[in-house]
């Protein structure tokens, strides 16, 4: 352990280069992330008590939480296994690893060291796609234990500067976190928001984790740098408290613009870690370099190595989900759309994607329970509570144009109400039955005649008048004319005069 | 081996430490770890070129828990024995001083 | 002196079957520590009150017929570094003074459950930190034997406790020899469990990939009891072996036909002569009993005080680091948090104690890692290789336990090495992890008692229980 630093070296030359359009004044920005999230486990990483948000102060407290004398940690299977359900889904290497402590003193930090992965990570060597195919290293994802909660109070109320005193709440201490570590990859702002929102993606699906950003299970530190193309990367500067994806695009920018104009104007970029102040839209010096603290990493004695064997990582990568980019694929071919639209990213994400492609297995049409799914299901995020033979049903009715859209709507709406229906019954009930086309063009030329003015600027060209002329065939009809049809036909007798 | 230990590494260790040592402990800590570390110097006669650090004594692997609740210590019995308590939480001086 | 001491085994099966009340034997204790506690000093902490109510319940539940388990009536005295629930815990240390642990450590559970009667809680180097007792806070332990000596340390309070009547039995911990060493300078057995063997949870860590706790007996059978009870895995320690405890009783009248003991040819100088020839006769009871000597070279024996002095309180910086005045024990308040934390920490620790975090601190930190901590791990890695070597051609070792006999109060004091080499045969096993005790064999200087160590490997509990067994007959 001659060089005990893990972090990736700031001085290599970039292998991956921003495209012209990129670049800012002629700078090329370099970004690497390092996420931690909270695992979904029901206990601590090293002891028995509760994993809970949100709770009293103080109450899922144990020995080994509060760092009593004389207490003992001991690992958590289900954090372990999240952790490798992140590593697997991540592509990285699981292999064979220690845990170390790391010493240093805060109020929150109960044994005055934190244990976490140091030299021999879990997960490592991975990468993550983004959606729009670049590919971000994913250098190590390691296990590590949270710390305890500090509140400032006294003084300008709630800023740690001119407090009277802090308090202290332990129940995070000791919840598992996984710190997932990219590599300097990304190159723009837009693509450090994707590379969040796709790792958020990803830890829901796989169930690892709850990843609110807004509670903190998902929290982001961003390392910045600048420099010309084909010259080393720049002196970089670690940007904390960046908690939501909004807030890493403009920290990055700011910082950017901060390091960019620096340089410009003759000064040096130091080695600092910054705080980002959301509030005001700027970043803060929290320390600089020189007073880097001595960790004093050691290998953990009270814990032994963690080596998962092949069969215990074949059996959680066979267990895994598929994941959020392969779903959205195959969400936008069963659907027709575009795998990067923002209704297959959405859909997605609710995990609703499953019913569409249950409507369809059944014989249903796709595109439509896509429709359907955003119109009827959009406020929760639970699967549809509506059997997908019913939702399939009622999609080949409107395909085969024996309901209008409108209609189908109406008993969209009343499948969801009685959680499924008799889609043919309940048509016949409401009396929603397909228009022939006989009746329909009567209704089209009865509006025509009551309206010459409008049918003739629509003839002229004017394509707005056709708006009057739909609603009154809607008005003749009472409502059970397609629109779509509608349109056809006025358009069609508009063109063969 | 780096060189005698110096008074002034001495003061940055008890920083690190969080040791508030006084003159007279500097100057007799000084010494003291010194000597232990000469002492130490005896194993450079040994060639530990090619041996393999030993951390644990006995080898195990994967030690795991499963994942089940215990109840928690009750707050107010553990908070009784803290130094100063408010509001559910412990309470401590104001967190300065992290940057020196 | 007090001759006429009961054993483990004795209390046990007597207060059993109902002879013998559990009061009784308490009182007998209890009588003893008014008579020379003052002296002694063997207590930080006498729990009469629960141990009256404690004895006075097993021997209702003998009446009552009901089952009292296998340390019924046993008075046990605990070293003061180990959580008793609701039971002041201190480490003789300032910085802990007052607290009352929310928990009971595995090894006073397992006790209690088994029927043991708690005296009170033994006085130690603060922190489990020395060999002689005299770096407590709350002042030194004496020897009964001797009280211008020392009792040997750090569980001095614990061998006290035994040597002069104040309970049955008692635990020590062992980091680098504090059970065996003042178990040897009071006359007792003292064993040191190979690593892993005993659950270390709710022990106030002092080396955690040393430290092991252990039984301080008048006689072997009763630490094979002791060690039955106090063994086997526990899930609350991830260092726990995961086997149950290992049958001993049994071993002791198995003797040594055909054994092979280790005599260790380029052992470190340094000891007493008086002690080298109570290790002599030793040997020679051993082969008189049927077991061959066979010659064995340990020659990295004396670097391992070395790397001891620097695996210990590397280990000891970070665990004592939580000792920060924020949740628990002593605070010494200041402006802000920093301010506390060194004032409170300045305070709370002796000097043996901020020498140590101050020498592992400095051995772990950047840029001398490598050069410190790093190389007595590869030192610790040699030892194990010598005994590998030499285990292959022997069952046990035999070495003094001390280079010397009880030394007198403030006799190595001034100077920490001096007081360091005490426990030049005793580390090496805990580097390495295995297992070891001490028994007494015969007297040395003054009339006071010698011991010798018996060294086994790993796992090696039971051949090193025949040969302590076979030792004590000899005796
Ligand atoms: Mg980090
Ligand atoms: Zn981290």
């Amino acid at each position: 352990m001659t060089d005990r630093s893990v972090a990736a070296s700031s001085v290599n030359l970039s292998s991956i280069v921003a495209t012209a359009e990129q670049l800012i004044d002629g700078w090329e920005l370099v970004v690497g992330l390092e996420v931690h999230v909270e695992l979904a486990t029901k206990t601590k990483l090293f002891s028995a008590s509760a994993n809970r948000f949100g709770d009293e102060p103080n109450t899922h407290i144990d020995p080994v939480t509060l760092g009593l004398p004389g207490a003992l940690p001991v690992l958590n299977r289900q954090a372990v296994e999240l952790a490798m359900r992140i590593g697997l889904a991540l592509n990285c290497r699981v292999q064979p690893c220690t845990f170390h402590r790391k010493n240093y003193f805060y109020p929150d930090l109960s044994k005055a060291y934190q244990i976490s992965q140091y030299d021999q990570p879990l997960n490592v060597d991975g990468y993550l796609m983004l959606p729009a195919d670049v590919r971000v290293g994913i250098e190590r994802a390691h296990l590590e234990e949270d710390t305890g909660k500090s509140t400032h109070a006294g003084g300008t109320a709630g800023r740690i500067q001119g407090s009277d005193y802090s308090l202290i709440d332990f129940n995070r201490a000791g919840v598992p976190l996984v710190e997932i570590v990219s590599r300097p990859d990304i190159r723009t702002s837009e693509q450090a928001k994707q590379y969040v929102g796709e790792l958020r993606a990803i830890l829901l699906a796989i169930g690892a984790s709850d990843a609110k950003m807004e509670e903190g299970s998902m929290r982001c530190d961003v390392n910045v740098s600048v420099h010309k193309p084909g010259t080393p990367f720049g002196t970089r500067c670690e940007i904390k408290n960046v908690n939501s994806i909004r807030s890493v695009g403009r920290a990055i920018d700011y910082e950017a613009r901060r390091q960019i104009d620096l340089i410009s104007s003759g000064g040096v970029v130091k080695q600092q870690t910054l705080h980002w102040d959301d509030s005001v839209g700027r970043t803060n010096v929290l320390r600089t370099k020189e007073d880097a603290d001595d960790y004093r990493y050691f290998l953990e004695p009270d814990l032994v190595p963690l080596a998962p064997d092949a069969a215990w990582i074949e059996r959680v990568r066979v267990a895994l989900p598929s994941l959020p980019a392969a779903r959205r694929e195959a969400l936008a071919k069963l659907t027709g759309q575009s795998k990067a639209s923002e209704a297959v990213a959405i859909i997605v994400e609710r995990g609703q994607d499953a019913f569409i492609g249950e409507v369809a297995q059944v014989g249903g049409d796709a595109a439509r329970a896509l429709i359907y799914v955003q119109q009827a299901f959009a406020e929760e995020p639970a699967v549809p509570r509506v059997p997908a033979g019913d939702v399939a049903a009622l999609s080949l009715m409107e395909r085969n144009a024996k309901v209008t859209s409108t209609q189908a709507k109406t008993l969209l709406a009343e499948l969801v109400a009685n959680g499924g229906g008799d889609v043919l019954a309940m048509t016949k009930a409401k009396g929603f039955e397909a228009m022939d086309m006989n009746a329909l063009e009567a209704f089209v030329d009865q509006a025509i005649a009551a309206d010459p003015e409008a049918w003739a600027s629509y003839q002229a060209g004017e394509h707005k008048a056709i708006g009057a002329l739909v609603g009154a065939v809607m008005k003749l009809s009472k409502g059970q004319a397609d629109g779509k049809a509608v349109t056809a036909l006025l358009q069609a007798k508009a063109t063969v005069r | 081996m780096p060189e005698a230990i110096s008074r002034e590494t001495v003061e940055k260790v008890a920083r690190l430490a969080r040791l508030a040592l006084n003159d007279a402990e500097v100057t007799r800590m000084t010494q003291q770890l010194a000597g232990m570390l000469e002492h130490f110097r005896d194993v450079d006669a040994l060639d530990l070129s090619n041996v393999e650090p030993l951390n644990q004594p006995i080898p195990l692997t994967n030690v795991l828990r499963d994942d089940v609740v215990a109840p928690s210590l009750d707050r107010d019995e553990v908070l009784a024995s803290a130094p100063a308590a408010q509001d559910g939480r412990f309470r401590v001086p104001p967190i300065v001083g992290f940057e020196e | 002196m007090s001759p006429s001491r009961r054993t483990v085994v004795d209390v046990a099966s007597a207060v059993a079957n109902g002879s013998l009340s559990a009061v009784a034997v308490l009182e007998e204790n209890l009588a003893a520590i008014t008579a020379r506690e003052t002296e002694i000093h063997a207590f930080n902490l006498v729990t009469v009150d629960q141990a009256r109510e404690r004895a006075t319940q097993i021997d209702t539940d003998v009446r009552a017929g009901k089952t009292v388990g296998r340390l019924a009536g046993v008075t046990i005295a605990l070293k003061d570094n180990m959580c008793t629930r609701g039971v002041e815990t201190t480490c003789s240390s300032k910085i802990l003074a007052g607290w009352k642990p929310p928990y009971d450590a595995t090894v006073v559970r397992r006790l209690a459950d088994e029927g043991a009667v708690f005296v009170g809680k033994t006085n130690l180097d603060e922190f489990a930190m020395g060999s002689s007792t005299e770096n407590s806070a709350f002042g030194p332990t004496r020897n009964p034997l001797d009280t211008s000596r020392v009792p040997g340390g750090s569980s001095g309070g614990s061998a006290a406790a035994v040597a002069a009547g104040f309970a049955t039995a008692s635990l020590g911990s062992d980091t680098g020899g504090s059970i065996r060493q003042p178990a040897a300078l009071c006359g007792l057995v003292g064993v040191k469990p190979t690593y892993g063997m005993v659950s270390r949870q709710g022990l106030v860590a002092f080396g955690s990939s040393l430290d092991q706790i252990g039984p301080i007996t008048t006689t072997v059978a009763d630490a094979a009891l002791l060690m039955e009870v106090i063994a086997g895995h526990d899930p609350l320690d991830s260092t726990s072996l995961p086997q149950p405890a290992p049958s001993l009783a049994g071993e002791l009248g198995k003797g040594v036909q055909g054994m092979r003991i280790g005599r260790i040819t380029d052992m470190p100088a340094g000891s007493s002569p008086d002690v080298l020839a109570q290790l002599e006769a030793a040997f020679d009871a051993l082969r008189n009993a049927g077991a061959t000597v066979v010659d064995v070279r340990m020659p990295s024996m004396l670097y391992g005080l070395t790397a001891y002095y620097l695996v210990a309180p590397a280990e000891a910086s970070s665990n004592l680091a939580r000792f920060d005045g924020v949740r628990f024990g002593v605070r010494v308040d200041a402006k802000d948090v920093n301010s506390m934390y060194g004032a409170t920490r300045a305070a709370g620790f002796g000097d043996e104690v901020k020498r140590r975090i101050m020498l592992g601190t400095y051995a772990l930190s950047a840029g001398y890692y490598d050069a410190y901590y790093g190389k007595a791990l590869k030192v610790r890695r040699l030892i194990a290789d010598d005994f590998a070597t030499a285990y292959a051609k022997c069952d046990v070792i035999l070495t003094p336990t001390s280079p010397t006999v009880a030394f007198k109060f403030g006799d190595k004091t001034s100077n920490p090495l001096a007081m360091y080499l005490c426990d030049v045969f005793t580390i090496p096993t805990n580097l390495a992890g295995h297992a070891a005790m001490s028994v007494p064999f015969g007297t040395g200087e003054a009339g006071l008692p010698v011991g010798v160590q018996i060294l086994a490997p790993a796992l090696g509990e039971a051949p090193m229980f025949r040969v302590a067994g076979e030792l004590e007959r000899a005796r």
